[in-house]
């Protein structure tokens, strides 16, 4: 297959390009970002034209000239980090512990190491920029003895650690507000008009952040200060005034031109990065034109139909060629024609069978997730208890394929039974393609427990569901073995450990001891971890990461009901008409799991909105915005054909709820 | 040039309007339709009597509870609270026996100061200066908002139900099908400027008003008759308020709104509950906003002698400039190609023509062209007949087949009172305006809000609401010319009318009365 020089190909061509150019923009916007923090840090209301003149002088001098290649270096590493961590589709962690192994993850903490010596960087040319009693780590001074020696200036020290503290707590709130996450805009605007828009907000953000990391940073060098100090006063041989009294007591912290400077200091390098990361986000989300057919068979592999069937890629592709068929489906009459055009020769609508297909199949793997997300979760909105759930997989595996082996290598044999998942397949192949999800939690470690296993659908596989969409009977009968336990488990007494329990199917198809063992061994650890409090699974995090990436469904939804509308008048041939009774049932079986889902108790309750955060929580409602588009589809069909959807061939229950419908009362 | 001299004259006072038949306008007295108008299910009559209104004077509660003496920090924090920086600064300056002299002497400077500001920017743009309620019977397209009984009206775009508006901040719906009338009411909804339905949905109402945007679920099949609050979502920007003016995209994908005293227009995902400004500088806000039916279009007049007109895909605007006043009111032809607005001080309908992009730039010449006075595309109305005078606002059916009118008249005068006048429109080949009539109500009434029924299958279907209280509905019926339609929806209409040959089989040659 050419899937692997595919992903080559738009990653080459268009995401790197795409990544460069925010660099360079970000660069190009350095040089006035560092002259207005020149300007507030120097300032002074007694000489203002002294200082004036004195910046500009600052500004042409080789030191000003070499922290600002400095600086030119850390935004390309920002950039660089950017584009290898960031994805479409936010990892949500389900419960407090997960969240912990995010951030524990050996990648965050590569992530968290790097932002800390660019913070380091740049609090050194803030300390060259601003000068003063904060220019070198050392001066010359006299002991009490009389003896010259160097001594230690605490002023940079405090400010380079402040640096590295600003860094490494915006990596880890990067994390924590899913930072990394690009998300795409309902509202298409051009590059600029985006970027003046969201400036206010980042700057806002950046100096609210910068405010509260400086706080923290100033209790922590309070108790903690003087370890830092004492370890560079040893390793660079520097010694202690006597004279000056240290910075960590209450005397020396209660300078306002101290916490001014760390302040603006933070700020700069926030906003630096913000303003990165928010170029990066408007010039890697644009919209990408995708050719609806080529005539020449070695671009055929670019074709929206093409890009659009193959599943190893990058999900930014197949988010990109989502957004482009929606916005053809609504914008453009001459590609809506070369979708329902037929092919030459042969007179096959391939164009419109390819697309058609992949919308409907990623639209029938959301259903099936709902279904069996419902038949999961326990009906007071929160995931049953590990036991119930980690039984039924092995009773329900146990009996699909053969032996508990399986549990030691579920991937493969599982993976080939649900063709439909198509974007559980692309991040199975992950590891290899560092771009798909980045923070993925180790979710073979203890920290994660089975229930976050199981919820956290699009990223992990051994989710029981994908065994048990072949036997939905063992699915359903589960839960009511286990239930009577699943109340004292949830309670916190610790219960015995449940694969003591006997059941018939273990029973009758006799595993290995060793694996019995193992298994056991498993259940008790993981029970150790699960019983405490902290590892509550969050419901609503639950309902919002099974529609983490939902955006693909609104722009499947969008497309085809725009197509299928369009076709009322456009299609020549005929070809939606075929597929229109697979479109209607399948967009109704979803609203009906829909509908279902938004009966359990977490799953409409509005998350809370924060604006001072640059992070992205759009991924938190998106749920309710699949809702309302998945009603307007239906609807725009239902209008466009009106009382002719009569003649469409459907079950009756179906028929029943398209009446609902006609007669708008949905 | 199309006078209002050409138009039959207006009736003798007692007599209304009924409706549109054979191609002139029929006429009946007050009391032989009576009760024909009360067996209509839609027709409603709100008195103003019934109707409990507030008694809005103090603005808090607190005159009713015994004064009693905080500290300063107290009254301080609770001044920041309710009035921000203003009210901090009034506390202080009041309080000068508490406080050190510089600080209270320094607060009554910098509160001078902020007025002073203010009251400079006022004199740039002096819509800010009014109170919010003012400000939304200023720019309200409902004739003398304040004094409304039925300050909103919007019909269902798919269905025959439609929501009402009351003075006293509550909204009915009423569907002839089903014998509930949901009454909403939300702590919120205060001066509601304009009501909405959202396009493709069944449940979803949008509601102007004076501190947020409110997105009602009323579900259809429910038979409760108060649906409590948490049915709405409350959709709020910080300075943008009060909200004159939304409108649903035709997909319904999208809801913008338009506050006077924000120069940004938000662009809603009603869903996600998060919105875009659009901020373009000039202007001093945005009053009026309409989406035209084929969605590529959106015009949003601003309180100054300007308008935008935004294209809906990249999001872009041009600036048309008038010359005497601001936009009062607009509406687009179906087809989305057409613009109607008047002008506020003029008695003038100007038309725009959008085809593409380039041909949009020659109608601006044209514009131009016109304001030194001449230029064939542009259609005058000089309406300053003895009826008449400026206009308030324009409603076009939606098959682009009639064009209603609604004049404002002359407060003064008692011979010119408000009026409707209704044209006959015609697209193709050339735009073209003939005369129809005036629509006119009981002695006494003034229409104050009109709007037509999205879908009425024999014509257009004009409902106005009265200064009395009443809603009434004037039937226009006329075969449809037959050139491809664009609903609402974008969805064509003319299946629906061949469904039913039996329907029209037995029609005479041009209308006929059906009822």
């Amino acid at each position: 297959m050419f899937s692997t020089e595919q992903s080559c190909w738009f990653v080459r061509k268009v995401i790197c390009w795409r990544a460069a150019a925010s660099i360079a923009w970000a660069v190009l916007l350095l040089p006035p970002i560092t002259a207005v923090f020149i300007i507030l840090s120097r300032f002074s209301f007694l000489h203002p034209i002294h200082t004036i003149s004195e910046c500009l002088s600052l500004l042409t001098s080789a030191s000003a000239i070499f922290s600002f290649i400095l600086l030119c270096g850390v935004i390309l590493m920002v950039g660089f980090l950017n584009l290898e961590y960031y994805t479409v589709i936010p990892t949500i962690a389900c419960s407090k512990i997960a969240l912990l192994g995010q951030l524990l993850h050996p990648r965050q903490f590569v992530s968290s190491v790097v932002h800390c010596i660019m913070g380091i960087i740049v609090a050194w040319c803030c300390a060259i920029t601003i000068g003063g009693r904060y220019e070198t780590l050392g001066y010359p001074c006299i002991q009490s003895d009389g003896s010259p020696q160097m001594c230690l200036n605490e002023y940079q020290l405090i400010l380079l650690l402040a640096g590295a503290f600003v860094g490494f707590s915006h990596s880890l709130l990067g994390v924590i507000h899913n930072m990394n996450y690009v998300s795409f805009h309902t509202v298409q605007q051009y590059k600029y008009l985006r970027f003046k828009g969201s400036l206010p907000l980042v700057v806002k953000c950046s100096a609210i952040q910068a405010l509260y990391s400086i706080r923290n940073y100033i209790v922590v060098y309070f108790f903690l200060g003087y370890i830092p100090r004492a370890w560079i006063c040893k390793t660079l041989n520097l010694h202690l005034t006597s004279s000056a009294h240290p910075l960590d007591s209450i005397a020396g912290l209660l300078d306002l031109s101290l916490f001014y400077h760390l302040w603006i200091s933070a700020t700069f390098l926030l906003f630096t990065w913000y303003i990165t990361l928010l170029l990066f986000r408007i010039f890697v989300t644009e919209v990408y034109s995708f050719p609806v057919q080529s005539s020449f068979t070695e671009d055929a592999h670019q074709c929206l139909p093409k890009v659009l069937l193959t599943d190893k890629q990058p999900m930014i592709l197949k988010f990109l060629a989502l957004q482009d068929l929606a916005l053809l489906s609504q914008h453009s009459p001459s590609r809506r024609c070369e979708v329902f055009s037929l092919s030459q020769p042969g007179g096959h609508p391939h164009n419109w069978n390819a697309i058609s297909g992949e919308c409907l199949s990623l639209l029938a793997d959301l259903t099936q997730r709902l279904v069996a997300y419902h038949d999961t979760v326990a009906t007071n909105g929160r995931a049953k208890s590990l036991s119930t759930g980690s039984e039924r997989k092995t009773s329900s595996e146990t009996s699909v394929t053969s032996g508990t082996e399986d549990l030691m290598s579920p991937r493969p044999t599982l993976l080939m039974k649900t063709p439909a998942s198509v974007f559980a397949r692309s991040i199975v192949g992950g590891p290899q393609s560092p771009l798909t999800a980045p923070f993925t939690p180790d979710l073979d470690s203890p920290f994660a427990s089975p229930a976050l296993r199981r919820l956290t659908a699009p990223v992990e596989q051994c989710s029981p569901w994908h065994g048990t969409v072949q036997s939905p009977h063992i699915m359903r009968r589960a839960p009511k073995l286990w239930s009577t336990s699943t109340d004292s488990q949830v309670n916190g007494s610790f219960p015995p450990s449940p694969a003591s329990v006997p059941s018939p199917k273990q029973e009758a198809s006799k595993p290995s001891l060793l694996a019995q063992f193992l298994q056991n061994r498993k259940e008790q650890v993981l029970h150790f971890v699960t019983d405490q409090n902290y590892n509550v699974i969050l419901p609503e995090a639950s309902s919002q990461a099974l529609f983490a990436d939902s955006q693909a469904h609104i722009w499947a939804l969008e497309g085809l009901s725009y197509l299928v509308q369009a076709s009322f008048s456009e299609d020549h041939f005929g070809v939606v008409q075929t597929a229109l009774p697979s479109i209607l049932s399948c967009m109704l079986v979803l609203q009906e799991a829909v509908d279902r889902h938004f009966k359990l108790p977490h799953a409409s309750s509005k998350p809370v909105r924060s604006t001072s955060s640059i992070g992205d929580s759009t991924y938190k409602t998106l749920r309710f915005a699949l809702r309302a588009t998945l009603k307007t589809a239906i609807y725009r069909i239902t209008t466009t054909f009106g009382d002719h959807l009569n003649a469409v061939q459907m079950s009756a229950e179906h028929r029943k709820r398209l009446q609902q419908f006609l007669e708008y009362k949905e | 040039m199309c006078s209002l001299a050409l138009f039959p004259p207006p009736l003798p006072s007692g007599q209304t309007t009924l409706c549109e038949s054979n191609n002139e306008l029929l006429s009946g007295t007050s009391t032989e339709d009576r009760p024909k108008q009360e067996s209509s299910p839609l027709s409603l009559y709100f008195p103003r009597e019934s109707l409990k209104l507030h008694s809005r004077t103090e603005s808090s509660s607190k005159a009713a509870f015994l004064d009693h003496s905080e500290t300063l920090w107290m009254r301080s924090a609770a001044a920041w609270r309710d009035g921000g920086l203003t009210g901090l600064l009034t506390e202080i300056t009041n309080s000068h026996t508490e406080v050190p002299k510089w600080l209270s002497v320094s607060s009554g400077c910098t509160l001078a100061l902020l007025r002073w500001i203010s009251s400079f920017h006022g004199s740039l743009f002096p819509h800010l200066t009014l109170s919010s309620e003012d400000m939304i019977a200023e720019f309200s397209q409902v004739l003398n908002w304040s004094d409304c009984v039925v300050r909103a009206f919007s019909w269902h775009p798919h269905t025959d139900k439609f929501a009402v508006a009351l003075l006293d901040d509550s909204i009915k719906i009423y569907n002839p099908k089903s014998a509930t009338t949901p009454t909403l009411k939300h702590r919120l909804q205060r001066s509601v400027a304009a009501v909405q339905w959202k396009p493709l949905c069944a449940s979803a109402l949008a509601v102007a008003c004076q501190n947020c945007l409110l997105v009602w679920h009323v579900d259809p099949c429910s038979l409760s008759t108060r649906p409590s609050s948490g049915c709405a979502q409350v959709l709020s920007h910080p300075g943008h308020s009060p909200v004159t003016s939304i409108a649903w995209s035709p997909s319904g994908s999208l809801l913008v709104s338009a506050s006077p005293v924000d120069t940004a227009v938000m662009v809603w995902d009603v869903a996600a509950e998060s919105c875009v400004p659009l901020q373009r500088l000039g202007g001093g806000g945005v009053t009026f906003l309409s989406w035209s039916p084929d969605g590529s279009h959106v015009l949003a007049s601003t309180p100054s002698t300007l308008f935008r007109v935004w294209e809906t895909r990249m999001w872009t605007c041009e600036r048309w400039p008038c010359v005497k006043g601001r936009c009062q009111s607009g509406c687009w032809s179906p087809d989305g190609s057409r613009l109607l607005f008047t002008v506020q001080g003029e008695t003038v309908i100007y038309a725009l023509t959008f085809t593409d992009a380039q041909v949009l730039k020659q109608s601006f010449e044209v514009f131009v062209l016109y304001l030194s006075a001449s230029g064939d595309e542009l259609i005058m109305l000089d309406l300053s007949a003895s009826v008449g005078g400026e206009i308030q606002s324009l409603s076009w059916d939606p098959r682009g087949e009639r064009l209603a009118v609604l004049l404002k008249g002359d407060p003064q005068a008692v011979d010119r009172p408000a009026i409707i006048a209704v044209f006959k429109t015609r697209t193709n080949p050339i735009f073209e305006l003939l005369p129809c009539g005036f629509v006119q109500g009981e002695p006494g009434a003034e229409p104050r809000l009109m709007q037509f029924h999205p879908n009425f299958q024999h014509g257009a279907l004009l409902t106005v609401c009265w200064s009395t209280g009443r809603i009434t509905h004037v039937p226009f019926y006329f075969l449809s010319t037959g050139v491809p339609h664009f609903g609402l929806s974008g969805s064509p209409l003319l299946p629906r009318l061949q469904e039913r040959p039996s329907a029209f089989a037995n029609q005479s040659l041009f209308t006929e009365l059906i009822s």
